[in-house]
This record gives structure tokens, C-alpha cells and sequence, in this order.
């Protein structure tokens, strides 16, 4: 085991700590996932060891999870049979990606295993968050000309999918109000393992595999991604623990911010129409999806497969991209509080328009 | 129990919590320098403090929302 050592806690880092997991914590409440992703590189700015940072991450994650299930649970968002069958995949996706990045870390070094993550960024979420952001204009779209948008609509593959039958693999899913093979679900498991194990957010393959592959419900699909975030979270705090590399004290500070977090997003999601959801998230991969341009110059030119870069210029790009990645979760957060005070304004207004109908005093 | 309630007791309990990891910090360090070093039935600890902390202080922030009155929409909950 190389060396590693855990860094002196300050007051102004365990704020800062506490500040980032409430807004993380809010995203994942929100969308299922996210939040993560600047977690960890937060905290390798404060001098914690990579390795430190991802296992203290992946740590408070799983509780996390498990609290923003057991509440997302008490609004019947959660299909619990769904998420610990993904899950259990998940976790063998997970293994398979530390594989993939041992591998690269072998052959390329760090900077490989970097490079390698940020082009895996902007791949899934270019894919991924276009076409949520462009499912989430359709539904709004529709809701402002009166269309009925609050009948989830099953996609044409996902109808595909829950129409093939194969004998012995079938399972019934309460969110998909259908049986769906194992067959299917075991890939879509997978790789969500696998991107977790690769960006620390599974979520961003999981939650729109069960909305478009799958046929779940936005609500639906990312209260049941907590559940997986749960399996695959308790399994790989099992396998840093038994390194010795969890710092149960950054963990903790995390987790005192993110479930103050989790709670409102949790709750927001019950004030806001299906669309809202798909919105943040596309958002959000979007800008995430920036972030990592600005860094792939610096990891090309590291590895000689560009000349080399001036240090005042890689420093400046540096700069950029960690701006943009702050800026995701700032307006990932500012998304969700616009959203659920929206939201709530609506609901009461619905709220006093039937009491009025109804000529009954609230 | 009312919200308000319950938002002081589990409030306390999660306090009570934070304050023994911050008096422990050094041992919760120590420990997983031993479980480095081959003595592998301390990767329990950090995993026991994660699941007791994320009960005590998950009921407290659910409590403190609930007492501030920041509800779900609807009250009718789908079982």
C-alpha cells in the first residue's frame, strides 16, 4: 500500500466542505445524482490525495442515497425492486471500470487515466444531456399549448423493449407498470457502474436508461437511481475501507451539508412537473461537458501528443474549467430553488382556487 | 412528537454525534492507518460512523424542514 495520509481539518475547509455538500446534496435530492462531480476535485484542492477524495466521496454518498431513498419512498417515487436489480449490476460495472482505469493508469499514467475520464465527459454528457435537454423543450412545449403533458409518455424503444418476452428472464417493475427482461436491464446496470466508476456519476447513464430505454417516469427514475447510488455506493466504501483510505471526518462534514440538501430537492420534486427535472439535468451535463474541454489541451500536451503548452496558459485554461464545473452547481442550484418556489407559488395558488370553488375555508 | 419536537431531539442526538467524531477525530485516523497496515477489522468503523450518522442527522434535517414548515406538495402520500 503506497503512502497516504489524511490532512488537517480547518474551519474555513470543513465550511467550505459543508457549503458544497448542501448544494450537492440538493442537485442529488433533485435528479438522483450529480453533486459528485466536484466533490472530489473540491476537495484534491485542499491537498487530499486523490485516492483519499474518492473514497471519502463515494462514503458519504451511500448514506446519502439511502436517506434521499427512504424520503423520495414517502412521496412513492421508488421502485425499489428496480433499483437493487440494477444496482446489483452496478456493481459489477463498477469493477469492471476500475479495471479499465488501472489498465490506462498502467500504460498512459495518471494524465492517461485523466484524459481518458474527460473524454468519457464529454461523450456521454453531449449524448445524454442533448437529448434530455431536447425532451425537456418537447414537454414544455406541450404544457404551454394546453397539450395533456401529465401522461408519462412511454418512449417507442421502451415500448420495444417492454414488448419482447423472454422466458425466464422476465421481471415485473411496479414504475414501469410492465415486465422487462433482465437481459436489458443488466447492460443498462452495467454501465451505469462503470461511468460511476469512471466520473462518480452513474446517475447520468441510470436516469435516462429507466426514462428512454426503460419507460419509467422522470420522478420515478431518479428516485430509484438513489437506490442504486446506495448499492453501488456501499460497495465501494467496503473496498476503500479495507485500503485504509476513507477520511470518516470529510466524509461526515459532507454529509452534515448534503442532507440538509437532499431534503430539499427530495421535496422540490414533489412541487414540480416532470419537465423541470429533465431541464436541470440536461443543464447541468451540458456545463459539465464544458468544463472538460478546457482541460483536455493540458493532459494532450502532457502525454507529447501536442507540443508543448505555455504554464501561464495551462494555468489560465485550468482556471476555466474549474470555474465552469462551480458554475454547473451553481446553477444547478439556483435551477432547483427557481423551480420548487415556482413550484410551491402555483400549488397554492391552485390550492385557493379550489377552496374558492368549493367555498371552503382552508 | 411534533415536528418542532422532534427537530431539537434529533438535533441534539446529531450534535452529540458530531461533537464525539470531532473529540475522536485523531482516533478515527489512527484507525484506518491500522487497517492499512493489516489489522483489516477496522474498515467497520468509518462504515458503522457513516450509516448511525446519516439516521440521526437525516431525521434531524428531515424534522428541520418539516418544523420551518417547508413541506411536500399534497398530503396524501401513495403507498
Amino acid at each position: 500500500m503506497e503512502a497516504v495520509s489524511f490532512i488537517q481539518i480547518e474551519t474555513a475547509s470543513a465550511l467550505q466542505l459543508f457549503l458544497v455538500g448542501l448544494i450537492g446534496g440538493m442537485v442529488s435530492g433533485f435528479i438522483g445524482s450529480g453533486g459528485a462531480f466536484v466533490l472530489t476535485p473540491a476537495m484534491m484542492t485542499m491537498d487530499v490525495p486523490g485516492i483519499v477524495a474518492v473514497a471519502s466521496n463515494i462514503c458519504h454518498k451511500f448514506p446519502k442515497a439511502l436517506v434521499g431513498a427512504l424520503k423520495r419512498h414517502e412521496y412513492g417515487q421508488v421502485d425499489w425492486k428496480l433499483g437493487l436489480v440494477m444496482g446489483a449490476f452496478a456493481e459489477f460495472g463498477m469493477f469492471a471500470g476500475k479495471q479499465v482505469m488501472t489498465g490506462i493508469k498502467r500504460a498512459y499514467g495518471d494524465v492517461g487515466t485523466s484524459l481518458y475520464v474527460s473524454v468519457v465527459f464529454v461523450i456521454v454528457l453531449g449524448i445524454v444531456g442533448g437529448f434530455v435537454l431536447r425532451d425537456a423543450w418537447r414537454l414544455y412545449r406541450s404544457e404551454r399549448a394546453g397539450e395533456d403533458v401529465h401522461t408519462h409518455r412511454v418512449t417507442r424503444i421502451a415500448r420495444w423493449v417492454q414488448s419482447v418476452h423472454i422466458p425466464g428472464t422476465m421481471m415485473h417493475f411496479s414504475s414501469l407498470g410492465a415486465s422487462v427482461s433482465v437481459l436489458f436491464i443488466a447492460p443498462l446496470g452495467f454501465a451505469t457502474g462503470m461511468l460511476a466508476a469512471t466520473i462518480a456519476v452513474g446517475g447520468f447513464i441510470g436516469v435516462p436508461a429507466m426514462i428512454y430505454l426503460l419507460g419509467a417516469p422522470a420522478l420515478m427514475a431518479s428516485a430509484t437511481e438513489l437506490v442504486i447510488a446506495f448499492v453501488m455506493g456501499l460497495g465501494g466504501t467496503v473496498l476503500y475501507a479495507l485500503d485504509g483510505v476513507v477520511d470518516i471526518r470529510l466524509a461526515m462534514i459532507i454529509l452534515a451539508g448534503s442532507l440538509f440538501g437532499i431534503q430539499i430537492g427530495a421535496i422540490g420534486t414533489t412541487y414540480v412537473k416532470d419537465h423541470a427535472v429533465k431541464l436541470v439535468m440536461g443543464l447541468i451535463m451540458v456545463i459539465v461537458l464544458f468544463s472538460r474541454f478546457f482541460y483536455i489541451p493540458g493532459y494532450l500536451s502532457q502525454m507529447g501528443r501536442i507540443g508543448p503548452l505555455d504554464a501561464d496558459l495551462l494555468a489560465r485554461l485550468k482556471w476555466l474549467g474549474d470555474g465552469t464545473l462551480a458554475l454547473a452547481l451553481a446553477v444547478g442550484g439556483l435551477a432547483i430553488l427557481w423551480a420548487l418556489v415556482r413550484g410551491m407559488a402555483e400549488h397554492r395558488q391552485q390550492h385557493e382556487e379550489l377552496a374558492a370553488v368549493d367555498g371552503v375555508e382552508d | 412528537m411534533n415536528s418542532l419536537v422532534k427537530a431539537v431531539v434529533y438535533g441534539a442526538a446529531s450534535l452529540a454525534l458530531y461533537a464525539l467524531l470531532f473529540f475522536y477525530a485523531d482516533e478515527t485516523v489512527e484507525l484506518a492507518r491500522r487497517t492499512r497496515e493489516g489489522e483489516k477489522i477496522w474498515f467497520l468503523v468509518p462504515i458503522v460512523i457513516a450509516f448511525v450518522f446519516s439516521l440521526a442527522h437525516g431525521a434531524f434535517t428531515s424534522s428541520f424542514w418539516d418544523a420551518i414548515g417547508f413541506r411536500p406538495a399534497g398530503k396524501k402520500r401513495r403507498k
